[in-house]
């Protein structure tokens, strides 16, 4: 375990230099403890100087088994545990699992909770995509954007509180619908947010979009081409940012999402900062698709009519949404029992991180870090 | 022996050159013990301030404001465990820091808080200067290698090319202003730090608008030469925190890692009292030259008194904002204390004979801390540079334009 070279299968040191310098290349192993690997990734780098040559990721210090314990638990008994995987964007976890698990019962949320479901996710999904723009500034040296993003991004998990009493790991859906009829005011919360908010993004922009620093340190940095974003199965901005017009949200509407008008932001170039660009503009149209819900919200029930005990016909469902990393999606396979016979997850952050090695080769080791950033992984989401 | 201290008195040098040991040594206790305070001072003010920057309020809790916090900090690092570790160049190890230390902290015998306020005076002040100064980057090589592991090292090696290449353009941009020093009527330059400034009062004009905007422009390339230098935001690769976790002090902890700070912060400070002596009239007051006359000399000895009779009113209006509740009675103490003694120095200031001899130390250190906050600045607005790119801005960028400005500055100087 303690053996670097344990892991390196394509990482080989290269023949000895026959030079005065014997200069062989070096290996580093950056992480698990690394203050920029966002938590518990260990990246193998073989390094010539400061260039990369090959990097190669070594994950599973965050494995709890949760699809292991999907297992063990009742259809609603797993439902929180969704939750711990993405941890900044636990309420998309949760909307994909339930409507994964409606669609096997072959039951519909009513149309006031897929609103409510709407809104939260993507209230959601901005403070994902605030939460990785703070990191990932930081990562490149801007320390002053991690403060202001974590500012509005307590706004939203202060509206998740007053909805369903949790800040992260919220809970917020059931399958079936909502728990939860939205509280006093919360419309209104959610107008004032909006308003107040787009001038807080244009704050992180002025800070960084025309900043000579951040240009040179994001453009051409980590290039990933559209054919091979789709050798890999890179999905959500990283995607987008490579010029495919992809996202779920469009491609096969769930929850509300048909209802709404918003575009799909798209680079050119597929480097660093047009996968800035892109999350900076979905920011916007998130904000759009919230307006559009508040305005349009209907009133009724907020729970279809599930059965006390959930036992889902024989049968097997695959359900992805679009979540603020990528396609996240759920394969369910019922038995007929209480407990699913064998849930598998399909994280963004785990398969978007494959492109590491593709991404850094011929870099430098500063961009591997700028790299980690705009992949905008999470490790609970990885490792599972 | 009284007398050896007393003739000194009536000299109007500096203690080196009369030659007077005792005052010598004064002197110097007074200024590193003053620049060790500045350090400190300045390591709440950067928290303080950047914290103000990112929305936040910084150190609160150590006395009023935070105001104890370096001193707590001081004591933390002193009690900390001392490790070395087990595969390190012991030796090495342990002078590393020192070097530093003492490549920051000896620069200070040049630099002029006014015409006699210097603990000596060489003719090749500056040259000597930027030789000591650079000698830190060996220290720097000294601590990556000897703690013998690979992100210490790599942190030094990016520092020690670093520090190099952007010494070039520094020396150039110092150049030109040397060079300036010699329009005179003899046409003899000098490069001695205090010989620069009188050089600055008998053009009447500071180096910084001398043909405009050529010295300028050799200010703003040292300005950007010397953030570089000292290794801070947004040249700071050496100790990169997100990319080599600390760079070439990783394995340093407690007292050591306290000495390297020390001495960067030291080496900020003389940086910038480089620049200042250079471009910017080194002790001199503000438009010497175009508002004169009694009435002006008075208002500008007045504004030290004034300026620290209105930070004790800040000061105060912090006692009356305080909350009333008990817990914060001690703070509310600290912080009333700390408005007194303040008030007590601004009033101090306004007596005759101590306003004269102080305004020379107060201009020098206004204009110093103008620089420091800069460096605030810097690190609360800009990202990193990446390792090719900053080696870039210094040879391709920096370099040419310091070239430039240098042999412009000569061929004027032989026309005018």
């Amino acid at each position: 375990m303690t053996d670097p070279k344990a892991y390196l299968s394509h990482l080989e040191l290269g023949e000895k230099d026959e030079t005065f310098l014997d200069s062989n290349e070096l290996i580093i192993n950056m992480g698990p403890q690394h203050p920029a690997t966002h938590g518990v990734l260990r990246v193998v780098l073989k390094l010539d100087g400061e260039k990369v040559l090959g990097a190669e990721c070594v994950i599973g210090y965050l494995h709890r088994g949760v699809e292991k314990i999907a297992e063990n638990r009742t259809y609603t008994m797993f439902n929180p545990y969704v939750d711990r995987m993405d941890y900044v964007a636990a309420v998309s976890n949760g909307l994909g699992y339930c409507e994964a698990v409606e669609k096997l019962l072959n039951i519909e949320a009513p149309a006031r909770a897929k609103y409510i479901r709407v809104i939260l996710t993507e209230l959601n999904r901005l403070t994902s995509h605030q939460l990785w723009l703070g990191t990932h500034a930081l990562d490149i040296g801007a320390m002053t954007p991690l403060f202001y993003t974590f500012r509005d991004r307590e706004e939203i998990l202060k509206i998740f509180e007053k909805y369903c009493g949790a800040r992260l790991t919220t809970h917020a859906f059931r399958i079936g619908g909502c728990q939860y009829e939205t509280y006093d005011g919360f419309e209104r919360d959610v107008k004032k947010f909006i308003d107040e908010v787009p001038p807080k993004i244009d704050e992180y922009e002025e800070l960084l979009t025309t900043n000579r620093i951040w240009v040179e340190r994001t453009q051409g940095v980590g290039k990933i081409s559209a054919a091979d974003c789709k050798a890999l199965g890179v999905t959500g901005p990283v995607l987008r940012a490579s010029g495919v017009k992809w996202d779920l949200r469009k491609a096969q509407p769930y929850a509300a999402y048909s209802d709404f008008d918003f575009e799909i932001p798209t680079g050119v170039n597929g480097d660093t900062y047009d996968r800035y660009l892109v999350r900076m503009e979905e920011m916007r149209q998130s904000l759009r698709i919230i307006r559009q819900a508040v305005e349009r919200i209907p009133e009724g029930p907020i729970m279809a009519k599930v059965p006390k005990v959930i036992k889902p016909p024989v049968g097997e469902i695959y359900h992805s949404i679009e979540a603020p990393k990528g396609e996240l999606g759920y394969f369910i396979v019922s038995d007929g029992s209480t407990q699913p016979y064998r849930v598998r997850v399909r994280p963004p952050s785990f398969v978007n991180l494959q492109a590491l090695d593709l991404m850094v080769r011929g870099q430098l080791v500063a961009d591997v870090i700028a790299v980690i950033g705009t992949l905008d992984i999470v490790l609970g989401e990885v490792d599972r | 022996m009284l007398d050896y201290i007393t003739s000194y008195l009536g000299m109007n040098t500096t203690p080196g050159q009369a030659g007077n040991i005792f005052w010598a040594v004064v002197y110097i206790l007074i200024v590193f013990g003053g620049v060790s305070v500045a350090v400190m001072a300045m390591n709440w003010l950067e928290r303080k301030a950047l914290a103000h920057f990112q929305i936040r309020l910084g150190p609160m809790r150590v006395g009023p404001h935070g105001l104890l916090q370096p001193i707590a900090d001081a004591i933390k690092l002193m009690t900390k465990e001392d490790i070395i570790p087990e595969q390190a160049d012991k030796f090495v190890f342990w002078i590393a820091p020192l070097i530093i230390l003492c490549a920051s902290f000896t620069v200070y015998i040049v630099i002029p808080f006014g015409p006699t306020h210097a603990i000596t005076d060489m003719n090749i002040g500056i040259l000597f200067m930027l030789g000591v100064s650079s000698l830190s980057v060996l220290g720097v090589v000294m601590a990556g290698w000897s703690s013998n592991s690979h992100y210490p090292l790599l942190g030094s090696l990016r520092s020690s090319a670093q520090m190099i290449s952007y010494e070039i353009a520094m020396g150039l941009a110092v150049l030109s202003a040397v060079l300036m020093t010699s329009l005179n009527k003899s046409g003899t330059g000098t490069l001695s730090m205090i010989g620069i400034v009188e050089a600055q009062q008998q053009q009447h004009i500071w180096f910084a608008f001398k043909f405009f905007p050529l010295g300028f422009v050799a200010l703003v390339i040292f300005a950007i030469a010397m953030v570089a230098e000292t290794n801070r935001a947004p040249f700071d690769l050496p100790e990169a925190e997100s990319e080599l976790t600390a760079g070439f002090h990783t394995e340093y902890s407690g007292l050591r890692w306290s000495l390297f700070m020390l001495g960067e912060y030291a080496a900020m400070i003389a940086v910038s009292s480089i620049a200042v002596t250079l471009w910017l009239g080194g002790w001199m007051r503000p438009f010497p030259s175009t508002l004169t006359g009694e009435t002006w000399d008075l208002v500008f000895s007045l504004i030290p008194g004034f300026l620290f009779l209105a930070l004790a009113l800040i000061a105060f209006i912090g006692v009356v904002r305080m909350p009333k509740h008990p817990y914060f009675r001690i703070q509310t103490m600290g912080l009333a204390g700390f408005a007194a003694v303040l008030g007590l120095i601004g009033l101090i200031l306004f007596v005759p004979p101590v306003r004269e001899r102080i305004q020379d130390i107060f201009w020098f250190i206004a204009k110093v801390a103008a620089f420091m906050y800069l460096y605030i600045w810097y690190r609360a607005t800009f990202p990193r540079y990446r390792f090719d790119q900053l080696m870039r801005v210094g040879w391709k960028v920096l370099l040419p334009i310091s070239i430039g400005v240098l042999i412009v500055t000569a061929i004027l100087g032989v026309a005018f």
